[in-house]
């Protein structure tokens, strides 16, 4: 028997560590003919630690929320004596959540250990690149990646091919293959998931692209916050080094490549390729003018091709499988699947690869089950600090590149933040300006000054003291420092706040002229009050941080308004429901 | 500089034992400078000016600059911190469920704010971009020297109760 535990980011901040650690130790004292091992994420991250349990005859059980307590009436059922924990299992539908799914990306994301070569190639691993480098030129396999239309997942949606092409096209013989994994897009984690739990599938569409554009060496920028990633990485690399998938003349094709991991240090400009160049070379990661492009004038000066971590993990599948197998999913102009990071204000959060095209509810009522305690849907938020907010009235929408793009927002890495009705629109702006105010690199002076403005208006209006005129004044700062910033970032950093004030202007209104906050967020418009309904049990009075509330016992309550800090307290401690939020 | 005296008295050669390897290993590999920094900040858990100044005279690259690029990046820290390093995570995920409110909560139990170092010296707040575990927001790690522990799903009470446990460890 064997137990396969996940044990990505995700499993491993829920326990599954000392799940499986429990796991060892009972199989041990009971010296049971089982062995444990580990996986990556499979998407389902609400329902982690998950444990699958595969009989001698191969047969799998989901255990789902398994947590140490728990271990030992698996082990004494299901491994001692072969029956399964039925109530323990995954439910049918929580099933559903992976079975809805079509999976390119994610294909051996929660099946295979990552750290094990032999299992990813038992899954065709490695296939695609000697297919490529026994038997097909470049152009070939620049051609079938036109075919397949497959377009870059990191946020911009350039065509994978003409990146490659280019680079190709580009005279010199020292090139680089670049892979951005510092995916910084507050709210995205399918790189992570990708790095973590098939690490070989990114390393082989390295490979090809390397083969294809004429490189010999690929490196990997990615994120300091991934240890986890960095570490599986190098595990992958050195397995594949020995078995000859990189290095010197990839199946005695006289190609050579090799990848080597360089730590991103925290920034998010360094997303945009310049500025990721820049710091691969030691420097502050400042973009710098385009032309020349990276494909021309990359790292020292070379021709650079860099793609991102999901766009590099469907390549081994577009080769195996063909191009036009590929481009037979999703829409017209936005072919194949993508990978989106369902999280927020959703029952199930977690990753959820369908092909482009799918309408927004279908993911986030079909696959994430809808809204946490049932409560209205208001928007989501797509594309990170550089999308933008997609109201109720607009959940049908495709979820392609061009569709999601006229809602203002973007599809960017794929991060769906959902939101309800107790969320602020306008605290949400204030948060995506905040961020990007902090992680402007300052070489741009609408960029570095224009987004602190937009920020001290936003706090203002979110502080109660909001003037007419706030929200004008924030449309034409947007449009002037989309204009006058050179980058990616400064050109979309205002997007969460126009696509707020296009889809809720009324919120903007209600906090500047009636003073409220609808969402009943905003700390300085809301006070608590308690009703007759209060029966003096003096709960509150005991939770509350700092004395604002005073009565008898049995006798009805007051808050003294001064002294209150509005941190809830007091409301979530009522058994009465006699605290009131305005 | 021929005198290796460090103004306390001490070889400042000595200081930086552990950084000489890796000095050795990059100092004369271009664009090596970022790397440098994070394993000098592995081993003495910040970069102070000393460790900047030695780094510069093994490189050639000029203090400035390295003072610039270490400034530049969230990672890198110029003053020393705690034993614990809790590195909050205010992504959008965590930020919809109320990673405000657990900053509220950690920095009234253990008094620091954002940046700061408590006076026992054993913990440290960084708010950080996200940590990339959305679906169990609000999340925040612990770095320690010997491991990483992520706690997700926090609320007001638990992250307290996070706290303290860590605490009791010493």
């Amino acid at each position: 028997m064997k137990v396969i535990i996940g044990q990505g980011s995700c499993g491993v901040a829920t326990g599954a560590k000392k799940t499986a650690a429990e796991f060892e130790k009972q199989i041990a004292e009971k010296n049971l003919d089982a062995v444990v091992d580990i996986t990556g994420c499979v998407g389902t991250c609400y329902l982690e630690p998950i444990v699958d349990v595969y009989d001698d005859n191969g047969e799998m059980t989901r255990y789902v929320k398994v947590q140490p307590d728990k271990v030992a009436e698996i082990v004494d059922n299901h491994l001692a004596n072969g029956k399964a924990v039925t109530d323990m299992a995954i439910s049918e539908e929580d099933q559903q959540f992976i079975e809805k799914q079509e999976r390119v990306v994610l294909r051996n994301c929660g099946i295979i250990n990552p750290e094990n070569i032999e299992e990813y190639i038992a899954v065709d691993g490695y296939k695609a690149i000697e297919k490529v480098v026994t038997s097909m030129t470049p152009e070939e396999v620049i051609e079938e990646i036109k075919i397949s239309g497959l377009r870059g997942r990191g946020g911009a949606g350039f065509p994978t091919w003409f990146k490659w092409n280019a680079c190709r096209q580009s005279p010199g013989t020292e090139k680089y293959m670049v892979c951005n994994a510092d995916e910084g897009d507050p709210g995205a984690f399918m790189d992570r998931s990708v790095l973590e739990g098939d690490p070989h599938s990114l390393l082989e569409g390295m490979a090809i692209a390397g083969y294809a554009m004429g490189a010999s060496e690929g490196v990997i920028y990615c994120r300091a916050e991934y240890p986890l990633a960095i570490h599986r990485l190098e595990i992958a690399m050195a397995q594949a080094r020995e078995k000859g998938f990189l290095g010197k003349n990839l199946f005695g094709s006289g190609f050579d490549f090799d990848i080597r991991i360089k730590a991103g240090a925290g920034a998010f400009v360094c997303g945009e390729e310049t500025a990721l160049i820049a710091s691969l070379e030691g420097e502050r990661g400042m973009p710098r003018l385009k032309p020349p492009f990276p494909a021309a004038k990359g790292y020292w000066q070379k021709p650079t091709d860099i793609n991102n971590v999901e766009t590099l993990a469907n390549v081994p599948w577009i080769l195996y499988n063909g191009g036009a197998a590929f481009g037979a999913m999703g829409t017209e102009k936005s072919k194949g699947t993508k990978v989106f990071a369902l999280a927020g204000k959703i029952k199930k959060g977690g990753l959820v690869e369908v092909p482009m095209g799918l309408p927004l509810k279908d993911v986030i009522y079909g696959i994430g089950g809808g809204i946490k305690d049932d409560k209205e849907f208001k928007a989501v938020q797509m594309g990170g600090p550089s999308g933008g907010c997609i109201p109720a009235h607009l959940i049908d929408t495709p979820v392609d590149y061009e569709n999601i793009t006229k809602t203002g927002a973007i599809v960017g890495s794929g991060g769906m933040i959902v939101m309800d009705e107790t969320t602020c629109m306008v605290d949400m702006a204030r948060y995506f300006l905040d961020f990007t105010r902090k992680e402007s690199c300052g070489k741009c002076n609408y960029c570095r000054i224009g987004t602190k403005r937009m920020l001290e208006i936003l706090e203002r209006i979110t502080n109660g003291e909001g003037k007419d005129g706030d929200i004008e004044l924030l449309e034409e700062l947007a449009l002037k420092i989309k204009d006058g910033s050179l980058c990616g970032l400064g050109q979309t950093a205002p997007n969460p706040v126009l696509t707020t004030i296009k889809y809720f202007r009324n919120e903007y209104e209600d906090h500047i002229y009636k003073k409220k906050c609808t969402a009943k967020s905003c700390k300085a418009l809301i006070r608590f009050d308690i009703t007759d309904a209060c029966k003096g049990c003096t709960l509150c009075s005991k939770k509350c941080p700092v004395g604002a509330i005073s009565g008898e016992v049995k006798g009805m309550h007051v808050i003294d308004q001064d002294k209150c800090v509005k941190c809830g307290r007091c409301l979530e401690s009522c058994k009465f429901n006699a605290i009131t939020v305005e | 500089m021929s005198e290796k005296v460090c103004c306390c008295g001490c070889n400042k050669d000595q200081q930086f034992t552990e950084l000489a390897p890796v000095l050795d290993k990059y100092a004369a590999v271009p664009g090596s400078l970022i790397t440098i920094l994070q394993k000098a900040q592995d081993i003495y858990g910040y970069l102070s000016i000393d460790a900047i100044n030695y780094i510069s005279e093994a490189t050639g690259i000029k203090p400035a600059k390295i003072y610039g690029v270490a400034t530049f990046y969230s990672q890198f820290r110029l003053k020393p911190v705690g034993k614990y390093l809790i590195m909050l995570c205010k992504g959008t995920a965590c930020h919809v469920n109320g990673a405000d409110i657990i900053e509220e909560a950690i920095s009234e139990h253990l008094g620091i704010k954002d940046g700061e170092t408590t006076k026992d010296g054993l913990f440290t707040l960084n708010n950080v971009a996200c940590l990339g575990c959305c679906s169990l927001a609000p999340v925040m790690m612990v770095k320690s020297a010997d491991d990483d522990e992520t706690y997700g799903n926090l609320t007001k009470d638990s992250v307290v109760q996070v706290l303290d446990e860590i605490r009791a460890r010493g």
